[in-house]
């Protein structure tokens, strides 16, 4: 090919340039359309509660049980609120959070690093991603069927928890499964290389490296967990409780109590909801807000976790 | 000694040893044979290793020469689907035997990967880690300074022994793999191309040190590099494609009168 003349060279703009520019540019306005929607919608929620709850919101709202009077949650009252509820969904949520570590950990490490490469597995794997997508209203059926009825833990606080196990239980395997399999194998190789067992390797070198993506799944679930209604409106949660559910343990220390009957906060504001003097939409959304404070927590932890841990791989 | 190799006899004596004659045989290859599924990897493979030198395995990609090194320390059992066939003695002892537990083997035979792969802990810990698995708690800050001695790598990182291994330079990552691999004393060391993943300079460190190194165990480097070969070892075995051993001798010899036509070819350049 030969060099073109100097003259020859034109740098201007042409029609099709101009239209091919206007077309990227639609699009990034599309794209940012789309990611904004997320986030505004979030954030008109949240002005929209906080605004509903303003001046119903405070201390004397946290540690009261709730009442079926109005008046009582008026500020110099008698004083009403979401107290057993916030204890019944922290209790929960912390029980929830002890079976599914044993068993989402168990399972995944199991699956990654010491089951066959063969049929059965990759059938069991696939199924766990099946379960993630099983709508959370089943194992509210399953949780009744199994844990209230069949073992005879009745409407128990255990039950409820065991009950979201199962629920969040496949997202932390498939979580957990990731993380493990992001351990690059030379580090396995290393320690295999000075005479460790397969279950050194998996105590010294695996779980470090995993445990970070392994909280952050685990508390993301838990954060999706707190704030299910189905499941436990299925197992026969308790709309309004008046006490938390504490029990005097040896010596007096309070302790929760497992087999006994609980509320959640998703139960309580249910409940508030479908109350019919006017009020209740405030105290509904003072429910709702402790709820979403609680939730925002918890994944602000798994941020911290995140950010503070996997900075080295 | 072969009982140092079954699962409960972990501990193996390096005293009795040092009067043993040059050249002793420590490892012994005899119609080695390794698939991964239906492919062949090595093909009969017989050789021997010296005692206290540099063998080096050289051969262009996928000759099997990996292959081999990770048969002598039994890293091919973490492969399901490899299978081996024939022998390999270890001080006369078949390591393939059924009452060998390869976990008590890799304890005698230490191992250098190709990328430097320390772990995300102390440069102390990094090195004390192989100790402590085997069960060695005693004076653990003396077998930590001497290994770290010993992998030259002591002066640089005396001072801060708490910093992160993965905060060093590759080249000083790769010498902490080292000092990692020989702190539980083991009698043999396979290097698996320990310096392609290094700088120059960094890379003729490592090669002094493995001269070094050679002075009290047992070194296999597995090297693409044929200078490098040249430079170190003492002994040089050539595979060729299939996971064949075409040749082995003296790396004078093998460098500079080959017997086999195809050896002489590769080592010229005109394949590979």
């Amino acid at each position: 090919m030969s060099h073109r003349e100097s003259a020859d060279l034109a740098f201007e703009t042409t029609e099709n340039l101009r239209r091919k520019r206007l077309i990227g540019r639609i699009f990034v306005a599309i794209c940012l359309i789309s990611a904004s929607i997320g986030v505004i919608a979030l954030i008109v929620l949240l002005l929209d509660v906080i605004y509903e709850a303003w001046g119903w919101l405070n201390l004397t709202f946290l540690t009261s049980p709730p009442s079926q009077l109005i008046e009582d949650y008026l500020p110099g009252a008698r004083g009403a609120g979401i107290f057993p509820a916030l204890i019944g969904s922290i209790l929960l949520i912390a029980l929830t959070a002890i079976f599914t570590i044993f068993l989402g950990v168990g399972a995944a490490v199991y699956l990654e690093e010491y089951a066959p490469e063969n049929r059965w597995t990759s059938l069991i794997e696939a199924n766990i991603a099946n379960l993630a997508a099983v709508p959370s209203i089943v194992y509210g059926l399953l949780g009744l069927a199994l844990f209230v009825r069949a073992i005879q833990l009745g409407s128990s606080l255990i039950a409820g928890a065991l009950t979201l196990t199962l629920l969040i239980l496949p997202i932390v395997i498939v979580a957990s499964q990731e993380a493990i399999r992001a351990v690059p194998d030379s580090r396995r190789q290393a320690a295999y290389g000075v005479g460790a067992t397969q279950w050194e390797v998996i105590r010294d070198v695996v779980l470090p490296a995993a445990l970070p993506g392994i909280m952050t799944g685990t508390i993301l679930s838990l954060s999706r967990a707190i704030g299910e209604t189905a499941p436990i409106l299925m197992i026969g949660a308790a709309t309004t409780m008046f006490r938390p559910p504490i029990t005097d343990g040896p010596g007096g220390i309070p302790i929760p109590d497992l087999f006994g009957p609980f509320s959640a906060m998703p139960m309580q504001i249910f409940d508030w909801a479908t109350l019919p003097q006017a009020g209740f939409q405030h105290i509904a959304a003072a429910g709702i807000v402790v709820l979403l404070a609680v939730l925002l927590s918890m994944n602000a932890l798994a941020i911290y976790i995140r950010y503070r841990y996997e900075t080295k791989v | 000694m072969n009982e140092a190799l079954v699962t409960d006899g972990i501990t193996h004596d390096v005293t009795t040893d040092s009067a043993s004659i040059n050249g002793e045989t420590i490892l012994e290859a005899e119609d080695l044979s390794v698939f991964y599924g239906e492919t062949r990897a090595l093909n009969h493979v017989s050789m021997t290793i010296p005692e206290r030198q540099v063998t080096a395995i050289i051969g262009p990609s996928g000759c099997g020469k990996s292959t081999f090194l990770r048969s002598i320390n039994r890293m091919n059992d973490l492969i399901s689907s490899c299978r081996v066939e024939g022998e390999l003695r270890f001080r006369g002892k078949n390591i393939y035997d059924t009452d060998v537990d390869p976990v008590a083997l890799r304890r005698a035979i230490g191992m250098v990967f190709q990328r430097p792969n320390p772990f995300p802990k102390s440069i102390y810990d990094n090195v004390a880690y192989g100790l402590k698995i085997q069960g060695i708690e005693d004076n653990m800050d003396h077998r930590v300074e001497q290994a770290l001695r010993r992998a030259a790598l002591w002066d640089e990182v005396a001072d801060d022994l708490s910093k992160s291994g993965l905060d060093l330079s590759g080249g000083q990552q790769q010498r902490l793999c080292i000092a990692r691999a020989i702190a539980p004393d083991p009698e043999v060391i396979l290097m698996d191309e320990p310096a392609s993943a290094l700088d120059p300079v960094a890379t003729a460190q490592i090669e002094d040190l493995i001269e070094e190194l050679a002075e009290q165990y047992t070194v296999v480097i597995v090297t693409h590099n044929m200078q490098q070969a040249a430079r170190i070892s003492d002994l040089t075995a050539v595979f060729l494609t299939g996971g064949e051993l075409v040749e082995v001798g003296p790396t004078a010899q093998i460098f500079g009168n080959p017997e086999n036509q195809r050896v002489e070819d590769y080592i010229t350049g005109k394949f590979g």
